[in-house]
């Protein structure tokens, strides 16, 4: 190796990170237990990835190149693990066509026109008037709608929402096409609305 | 018999299209034909028109549902206790 490049690599190599799994326990584990929870919104299952995230990261300590931090790193190998659970759901989720759509589910527009039917006009809330985000109850509503959408359809929002992940990576990440991608957003939101509709007014 | 529509009567009964273009628009740019049928769909659809104050308003708040501060939980102890052993003895082994 040149000398300018032994300089170099040293230079670089003194800024990196290091790796230290004894500390992760004490460090990161309530924090990465945190992270899966609001993604998967179930305790065991996030508790359970936490160890195997530690396990894997132990595996793959050599991977590690020093360019972020410890838990920039860890958080990003369980990311990949809660994304692999979403698109396990999605698949072994009974769906009627590559959307994601429940068998049961029904169309809300004629399919001759392509107009609401008009038993899914959307009406009215009566909420966007003042702050919604006061109204408990309101929030509630949503909560509960949501946790009723079939698994790919939460997957989308989640990624949308929680870690505001542009339509490029989410299509990439769960394997879906673009075009796809804005039908699932669709019907998603059309069966959420409808719902919040049902239950609120 | 199915009448046949304009391409004008198209956009304007295009419920389904007009509100996939209206979630569309929330995240990215929508061609400058797109924007157009949006708009001539909304002049004359009020349903539609609805619709998409409450997708941004479900939009705003499936965001702050999401992001609003969760309960921070701890780990249980002797869960963490008996990871860090196990940790402990794979790095051993590596040694």
């Amino acid at each position: 190796m040149p000398i300018e490049a032994v300089v170099n690599d040293k230079i670089n190599r003194a800024g990196e990170h290091q790796l230290t799994p004894e500390n992760w326990v004490t460090q990161y584990a309530d924090y990465l237990y945190n992270y899966a929870r609001v993604r998967l919104n179930d305790d065991e299952q996030a508790r359970d990835l936490v160890q195997e995230t530690f396990l894997a990261a132990l595996e793959k300590q050599n991977s590690f190149r020093g360019e972020c931090n410890e838990r920039t790193w860890l958080t990003a190998i369980i990311k990949y693990k809660i994304i692999d659970i979403y698109r396990k759901k999605s698949g072994s989720f009974k769906a009627r066509d590559e959307y994601g759509t429940p068998i049961a589910e029904e169309d809300f527009f004629y399919p001759e026109y392509n107009n609401w039917k008009k038993e899914h006009w959307p009406a009215p809330f009566g909420v966007e008037e003042h702050d919604p985000l006061h109204n408990k109850e309101f929030m509630n509503v949503l909560q509960s709608c949501l946790q009723r959408l079939p698994p790919l359809w939460i997957s989308v929002f989640r990624m949308k929402h929680l870690d505001d992940e542009g339509t490029e990576m989410i299509c990439k990440e769960l394997r879906i096409t673009s075009s796809n991608f804005w039908v699932i957003i669709h019907r998603a939101k059309v069966n959420l609305r409808s719902c919040l509709q049902k239950n609120w007014i | 018999m199915k009448k046949e529509l304009t391409e004008s009567e198209k956009i304007a009964y295009n419920c389904r299209k007009a509100t996939l273009l209206i979630e569309k628009k929330q995240s990215i740019r929508l061609t400058s034909r797109e924007k157009m049928e949006l708009k001539l769909h909304l002049a004359g659809c009020y349903i539609c028109r609805v619709y998409e104050q409450q997708s941004i308003l479900i939009n705003s708040m499936m965001t702050k549902l999401f992001k609003a501060d969760p309960k921070e939980i701890k780990l249980d102890s002797t869960f963490k206790e008996n990871l860090q052993k196990t940790i402990e003895r794979k790095l051993n082994d590596k040694r």
